[in-house]
């Protein structure tokens, strides 16, 4: 077994992938890297933080992409952004199998701020555009990093989401939200809140994933495989039954009185979870077991 | 400028907008036409509820009155920062609200935003910046997050982040850098009418984002970019 989280983006494309079969666009030898951090007098990166290229998955052709989470968390800036992009439009016009985007990011990234905010817009409108045109997007979270900010959204727009346990989905970072509104808000060094409120069990039970498996880079793989036709048109009727599930998930804690309990186990209740306060101690296939829906 | 000075000026006194808390509604007729107005108020953080609350909007147009424009009004601090939102998948919602206004563009709907008065990264990002285009009033304020606390998260010196910001709209806070990025298709000043006119009528339905920004000298590199991926051997 072999940690998906303890790799980097580059390894997890060798171990996810069919051996050898990675071809990159854009390469670290081309040096497309960001204007803007050697401005600042920041290191940069000679792919800014992002691999995009075709490969092979179980003798299919795909378009993937991996974020660096080591390089700035895996924020996007402008050159980070456009590869995406380009990776999205050329996904349109060649038509593979599916796009991987294993996604490891803190959102956009603040050195480049305007331009990584305008950049993840475009990733969200280019990988609209892929989805409608009824290619598959699996997007694959299990970085130390999490996915975060802006990705966390463009993540919640593919057809497909698979996440370890250790990963984490989210919009603001616990630490954000602390400098925010105060360590009683919400504690970042409690390590287990920050599970239960963003980590995959959490994201599993609530249906914001579709898959859940161990931090093993083959699980992901054989996850992946098994997603690759998997396409969710987005219709009105779509995003009706969409619009139905969150408006009931907003008021499921509205009759409940949640001072000092554990409002996460107290959520899962509401959806149907037996024993929701051993979620987490439970075993990822135990929990996989849990699902109602 | 405040909202009700705004639609009063782009629709008349008479424009039936309604406020409800942070959220503004209204069916509004502007050159004889009816056009879905959908907003936020009092620099509204936005979270799972007020994010659904658009969405329902959206949807009911898309259903309802099939290729009825769309005008977003924004004015947000950014997404509600609360552990409650993230345990509630307020990304999720987020991009619930992207999906909604997406498919009403896709069904030929002109989807077009309006910065009136702040907007921040989580809370414009699945509003204006999602639509076909997005616009500003000149005394709108946009960005990512403050010189002073960008200069904390970054660990860079606060004196640099504001020089820099001079010279490189990458940085800085403020409309005309969003215009010159190609965020901001254009500033509406003057006759705010006009103004909508002309954008109902002329508004690209396709991302001309990137090329703009190379055009307008803000963004250079995100167009040659992209291109150089589809163009790799």
């Amino acid at each position: 077994m072999i940690s998906y989280a303890e790799c980097s983006a580059r390894e997890r494309l060798a171990l996810l992938l069919d051996p050898g079969s990675f071809h990159e666009w854009l390469p670290p030898s081309e040096r497309v890297m960001s204007p803007h951090l050697a401005q600042l007098g920041v290191p940069s990166a000679f792919d800014d933080g992002v691999a995009v290229g075709r490969a092979m998955l179980d003798g299919r052709s795909v378009f993937v992409a991996a974020q660096e989470g080591a390089f700035m968390g895996g924020g996007v800036g402008e050159v980070h952004g456009a590869k995406l992009v380009g990776l999205l439009q050329r996904a349109l016009r060649d038509r593979p199998a599916a796009v991987l985007l294993l996604a490891e990011s803190g959102g956009v990234r603040l050195h480049e701020a305007n331009a990584g905010l305008i950049a993840v817009s475009e990733v969200m409108r280019s990988l609209l555009d892929v989805r409608a045109a009824g290619i598959p997007v699996l997007v694959l979270i299990g970085g130390a990093n999490g996915c975060f900010g802006g990705m966390g959204i463009v993540a919640r727009c593919a057809d497909y989401i698979v996440m370890s346990d250790v990963g984490r989905l989210a919009m603001s970072g616990p630490e954000v939200i602390e400098a925010s509104h105060g360590v009683d808000e919400f504690d970042s060094r409690d390590r287990a809140l920050v599970w239960r409120t963003t980590g995959g069990k959490h994201r599993w039970l609530t249906g914001d994933c579709d898959a859940l498996v161990e931090d093993d880079v083959a699980a992901f793989r054989a996850a992946a495989i098994a997603a690759i036709d998997v396409s969710k048109p987005l219709t009105l009727e779509a995003l009706e039954q969409e619009h139905a599930l969150l408006t009931k998930r907003l008021h499921a804690l509205d009759t409940i009185d949640t001072t000092d309990r554990d409002e996460a186990a107290l959520l899962w209740s509401a959806l149907g979870i037996a024993d929701a306060r051993q979620v987490p101690e439970l075993s990822v296939e135990a929990v996989r077991a849990l699902r109602t829906a | 400028m405040q909202w009700n000075s705004l639609v009063t000026q782009l629709f008349g006194p008479y424009h039936g907008m309604r406020e409800d808390g942070d959220f503004l509604q209204g069916e509004v007729i502007f050159d004889g036409e009816p056009i879905a107005v959908i907003g936020t108020t009092n620099h509204a953080p936005i979270g799972v509820r007020l994010a659904l609350a658009q969405a329902r909007v959206v949807l009911d147009t898309v259903a309802q009155h099939p290729g009825r424009p769309t005008l977003l009004l924004i004015d947000t601090q950014g997404q509600q920062l609360r552990r409650r939102d993230e345990l509630l998948g307020i990304n999720r919602a987020m991009a619930h609200l992207g999906a909604s206004i997406d498919l009403a563009r896709r069904r030929g709907h002109r989807v077009i935003g309006l910065v009136y008065d702040q907007a921040l990264s989580g809370g414009f990002i699945t509003s204006g910046l999602i639509a076909d285009a997005c616009y500003a009033l000149p005394d709108a304020e946009i960005r990512v997050m403050r010189i002073p606390a960008m200069a904390r998260v970054t660990k860079l010196p606060e004196e640099k982040l504001t020089a820099l910001s001079q010279s490189n709209p990458v940085f800085a806070p403020g409309v005309q850098n969003y215009v010159a990025m190609g965020g901001v298709r254009a500033l509406w000043r003057g006759d705010l009418q006009a103004c909508l006119r002309e954008a109902l009528a002329h508004t690209p339905t396709d991302d001309r984002r990137a090329r703009d920004g190379a055009e307008r000298g803000g963004r250079r590199l995100a167009a040659a970019v992209v291109q150089r991926v589809l163009d790799a051997a």
